[in-house]
């Protein structure tokens, strides 16, 4: 065995999850070391070349609003960008845009390798060591070993990967990297307790197979909006076009007939997959009534002819998947380069983590991304930015990072692994959060940034970003509330724009509460407001528009936030507690809630055993209450 | 729950017999050493559960009172825990005595409401019936108690998860619809959206409404009678708590302060208040009084305001008349036994009924009681319907209500389904608090300090 470095941050993995993990740690001015089985894979996307979409627009905003890279690196290699959602509220918009894979990889590695503080390490760590319960240093394939004074795994689906096509199976992660078959049994040993998920991506075809004159062109949005905060506003332009093709009757029964070649209805895999990203098989079996799903083609980069297909992910035969997709209009000639596949992979039970992402058995050891139960990059991402800037603080001895739930969709995704676990990958939703009006991709800098800055995370020029823009709307928010335009002012715009005029005078900010009015509109009377950026100008509306609605869920928060502080000790002694039903007092010993507003939301933890613990909790002398003043 | 707990379980006060009840783990420890059965076969230790036995109450070995136990195994049990009643002959002395000696064997006094707590705790009920078991100990009448009852028997539990549930299907359509936007979710109609939000409004809304008239018949009602003096108001009074209550003379103007009596009329509980009569006066006494008046109308649930059919109409009945508008009022025209001098056809735009009555000879008293029920709302009233029991659950109900009108209006203002979502969101959880599904911790302390000890 050779030693051959010390680190205090050791990052294994260098996916999404990895890359947050890593850059926030050495941010944090840790020295940090990123381990990848290939550096040729540093960034890689194996699935979906697109990042975004409903809710994991959001978590990318709020990597962002946290001094993460995704954002940044999105912004630059953005062939297509939409808002989805449009219609549906303020709340729930949500960005998407496609990637070109090949590039996203490459301004990633080489971000990372300017990027102070931080080594990259082509190198498989099969082994950790630890002693005393903590993590002490890794062991590499070749003999090698750092010590660190923490660690977090980020291994994605490499670790003990096995793909599956029809009956074909092969230990192999995605994409042809190779598994990392050895880190797991060291797992094992240290009592965490490890699970089988799988996931599944669709073929990738050749362009020119394609007949695209029969598709529905899919646009991007004029104007493309970035990710980061720190993007120009024009920093992004669509280059390329997505299509939609559909499934038929026809698809349906090729699958149908194969059913029993496919490896997951033939019992071969033995992983649970994503509920909320299923296969075209689960599709079929699920929703039989349906007559058709649609299915995204979408191009891979702008050098190369690669295309995904979007919502066909399988893990049928490769006789079967040329079959299946030549049913579809368009892909009659389809030439497959990559065929599907299913993959199986190691993860951990997430109820074995803190809120910080450590793991309870052992200290200085973190989880993010798919290890942690997750599926999506945008999700991992999100994880590795709060796992790696947690290591770094506990070995420079500063307080944890935790975000409560209701400050970020983050905040929810941490509090729902870690609090009540996970019966498939999990994938982040508006709907997972009760506060979805407050919680909006628009506002993620307001959310985040100051806690951010706060913990270290943030330097100098976006924090003077983050200040000039909230300047700009503190001014704009007065100028609209005190403004009064007259119906000679506005009723010709209104005219113009084919809208009924209005009779009275009125505050600006009291017209933009119209449903039909919107800041351009108005800003045509009363002149577009200094320093207001056009999303600024849509997060001001929005914040006006909604205003009553925003604060009723001000006030549910700030009910909802005196439970989350009555903070419960960290060994607090379940068993003792007669009062509590058996399976409150074993769910209670597992997850140990940091609060009793924690407690509650762990299944199976009745109101009535929460009165209980809240007895119990208000009569230790030792641990006074922190009941903290509004903030 | 570490301790047994032990109070008395019966009224406190002379009865026939009075219920010394105790709970907890140490329960048949506790009554061994206070109670010896008759027959020295039986061991309390070993008594099995839904047993009696017979035996004596006894101290440093002295016989005290015969008393019969009663054994209940947990987790059958009121409480869910071991409970022993014990039942000694009535009067504060030997149950005190009883009670003092169970602590020294070890029990402690219980809180108020620690039995239904504990009950709720250990999963013997939930906290809707947990109230109302408190409603039904506290309620004043015989229909107020057929009313906690259907409370207790998870009426209002059931209705409020058949809301619940129709919410629960709207929203995980928005939700489905929003975070699937690649996935062809339809869009939910919005006229099947309206109408599911409005027939949980409606619910809401007939439990907050039904809460007045089944609060009245829970807790009572304060009337006001009122009228120009000497019209008979202080006759009435006394007609009906079948005593001379108020000073009752001829001479104008006697009754110069609100007296309070309650009765049972309609099977309800009646807090009467009499008033001084209305009418100009210059007397400083009398004008405050006239004050009092004034002001009891305005909390009293019902006025019943008298008027003289023998003697023409004043401006001053007029005015009285017309102030009665503004309540929920009854026109009582008394003296029904002389010649009228006036139609009562004068009177009935302002009130909700008008009966004639004679306070002196005792006439009218069942048209009036008709007349109650209907005013009150009592008359309408299923007592098989769910009921909202206490303001707490009053209180969860209208804030679904309100938070349901805002879904709607939402929707109607042309706001995304993003805000109607919220809006549900918040219905959802109200829901939730009114069927105490997801009580926090206030909500259930708040449930039990209206405890009494020893249930």
């Amino acid at each position: 065995m050779n030693h051959l470095g010390e680190y205090d941050v050791i990052v294994i993995g260098a996916g999404h999850a990895g890359i947050e993990a890593a850059h926030a740690s050495a941010r944090l001015g840790a020295k940090t070391g990123l381990f990848t089985l290939s550096l040729d894979s540093v960034g890689n996307m194996p699935c979906n070349p697109s990042i975004g979409g409903t809710a994991k627009g959001h978590l990318v905003r709020e990597v962002d609003a946290l001094g993460g890279v995704m954002g940044k690196a999105a912004d630059a290699t953005t062939l297509q960008s939409r808002m989805l959602n449009r219609g549906k509220g303020p709340a729930v918009h949500s960005l998407r845009a496609q990637i070109d894979r090949t590039a996203y990889h490459q301004y990633v590695k080489h971000f990372l390798e300017q990027t102070p503080g931080l080594e990259m390490k082509q190198a498989e760590i099969v082994r950790l060591d630890v002693q005393d319960g903590k993590v002490k240093g890794v062991f590499t394939r070749l003999n090698g070993y750092y010590g660190a004074k923490a660690v977090v795994l980020c291994t994605g689906t490499n670790l003990g990967g096995r793909i599956f096509v029809g009956d074909a199976s092969v230990e192999s992660g995605p994409d042809g990297q190779h598994a990392a078959t050895l880190l797991s049994d060291c797992l094992r040993e240290l009592g965490l307790p490890l699970r089988r998920f799988k996931t599944g991506t669709p073929a990738r075809i050749h362009r020119r197979s394609v007949d695209f004159s029969v598709l529905e062109v899919q646009p991007g949005d004029e104007p493309p909006e970035p990710f980061s905060f720190l993007s120009e506003e024009d920093g992004v332009q669509n280059k390329i076009q997505c299509h939609i093709a559909y499934t038929n009757p026809e698809t349906h029964k090729v699958i149908q007939d194969n059913l029993h070649r496919s490896p997951l209805y033939g019992g071969a895999i033995e992983g649970i997959g994503p509920r909320y990203c299923p296969s075209i098989e689960d599709k079929i079996v699920r929703f039989a009534d349906k007559e058709r799903h649609q299915i995204f083609v979408e191009p891979c980069g702008l050098d190369t002819e690669e295309m995904y297909l979007q919502g066909m992910s399988s893990s049928l035969p490769e006789d079967v998947q040329n079959q299946m997709y030549r049913t579809i209009q368009g892909l009659e000639q389809v030439e497959i380069l990559r065929p599907a596949y299913a993959i199986e992979y190691d993860c951990i039970d997430p109820t074995a983590l803190k809120l910080t992402l450590e793991t309870r058995k052992v200290q200085g050891l973190y989880g993010a991304g798919q290890f942690n139960g997750t599926s999506g990059y945008e999700e991992a991402a999100a994880q590795g930015l709060l796992a790696g800037a947690n290591a770094a603080l506990q070995v420079l001895g500063k307080p944890e990072f935790i975000l409560e739930r209701h400050t970020s969709y983050l905040g929810t995704l941490v509090d729902d692994l870690v609090t009540k676990g996970v019966m498939d990958p999990y994938r982040m939703m508006t709907s997972r959060s009760e506060y979805r009006l407050t919680l909006r991709q628009d506002n993620a800098d307001e959310r985040l940034t100051p806690l951010a800055r706060e913990a270290g995370l943030i330097d100098d020029t976006r924090w003077q970003a983050y200040e000039t823009m909230l300047e700009a709307k503190t001014r704009e928010m007065k100028r609209l509330q005190t403004t009064t335009v007259k119906p000679t002012q506005l009723n010709p715009v209104l005219e113009e724009a084919g809208l009924a005029p209005i009779e009275r005078a009125a505050t600006a900010a009291e017209l933009l509460r119209r449903p039909e009015l919107d800041y351009p509109l108005l800003a045509k009377a009363i002149g577009w407001g200094d320093g207001v950026s056009r999303r600024l100008a849509a997060r001001i509306t929005t914040e006006i528009k909604y205003e009553g609605y925003i604060a009723r869920q001000m006030r549910t928060i700030k009910e909802v936030k005196r439970l989350e502080h009555i903070s419960i000790p960290e060994y607090f002694d379940y068993s003792a507690l007669d009062g509590l039903r058996l399976e409150a007092r074993e769910k209670l010993s597992k997850i140990q809630p940091r609060s009793v507003g924690q407690a509650g939301r762990i299944p199976g933890v009745s109101p009535a055993d929460l009165a209980v613990l809240s007895m119990a909790v208000a009569s230790l002398s030792t641990a006074p209450q922190k009941e903290e003043a509004d903030d | 729950m570490h301790t047994t707990i032990v109070a008395l379980a019966t009224p406190p006060g002379a009865g026939g017999i009075a219920v010394v009840r105790l709970s907890g783990s140490d329960s048949y420890a506790v009554a061994e050493q206070v109670f010896r059965p008759i027959n020295p076969e039986k061991k309390v230790r070993e008594a099995k559960g839904y047993t009696a036995m017979f035996g004596h109450f006894v101290q440093d070995g002295v016989v005290l009172d015969e008393v019969v136990a009663l054994f209940f195994r947990g987790p059958r049990s009121y409480t869910g825990e071991d409970v022993v009643e014990l039942s000694c002959h009535g009067g504060m002395v030997i149950a005190q005595t009883l009670i003092s000696a169970c602590i020294k064997a070890g029990a402690q006094p219980a809180a108020p409401g620690e039995y239904t707590q504990r009950a709720v705790l250990n999963g013997r009920m939930t906290l809707t019936q947990a109230e109302g078991v408190m409603d039904l100990i506290s309620a004043a009448g015989r229909q107020g108690a057929a009313l906690a009852q259907s409370a207790l028997n998870g009426s209002l539990a059931k209705t409020i998860q058949g809301h619940r549930q129709k919410l629960l299907e709207l929203a995980g359509h928005l939700a489905a619809w929003v975070d699937f936007p690649e996935e062809d979710v339809p869009q939910l109609e919005q006229s099947n959206l309206l109408q599911v939000l409005n027939e949980v409004r409606q619910g809401m809304t007939a439990l907050v409404d039904g809460y007045g008239a089944g609060a009245v018949l829970r807790q009572g009602v304060d009337v006001a009678i009122v009228g120009s003096p000497n019209v008979g108001k202080s006759t009435l009074l006394n007609w009906l708590a079948g005593f001379e209550r108020a000073i009752v003379t001829p001479i104008a103007g006697t009754t110069r302060d609100v007296v309070e009596q309650a009765v049972m009329l309609a099977d309800i509980r009646m807090n009467l208040f009499d008033t001084a009569g209305i009418r100009q006066t210059d007397d400083v006494v009398e004008a405050e009084g006239i004050r009092r008046s004034h002001s009891k109308m305005e909390q009293a649930g019902l006025v019943l305001a008298m008027f003289d059919t023998s003697r023409p109409l004043t401006d001053e009945d007029r005015e009285l008349a017309k102030l009665c508008g503004n309540y929920r009022a009854i026109a009582l025209l008394n003296k029904a036994d002389l010649q009228p001098v006036w139609d009562k056809q004068e009177l009935e735009a302002h009130f909700g009924a008008v009966v004639e009555i004679s306070a002196a000879t005792e006439q009218g008293k069942q048209d009036l009681e008709q007349a109650v029920r209907q005013v009150l709302g009592v008359d309408k009233l299923d007592y098989s319907l769910p009921c909202l029991v206490s303001q707490r659950q009053l209180a969860a109900a209208v804030s679904a209500q309100q938070a349901l009108e805002q879904a709607i209006q939402a929707q109607r203002d042309g706001f995304g389904l993003d805000a109607v979502s919220v809006c549900l969101d918040d219905a959802l959880e109200a829901l939730y608090q009114l069927s105490g599904e997801q009580a926090s911790e206030q909500v259930i302390e708040e449930v039990f300090s209206k405890f009494c000890v020893g249930k």
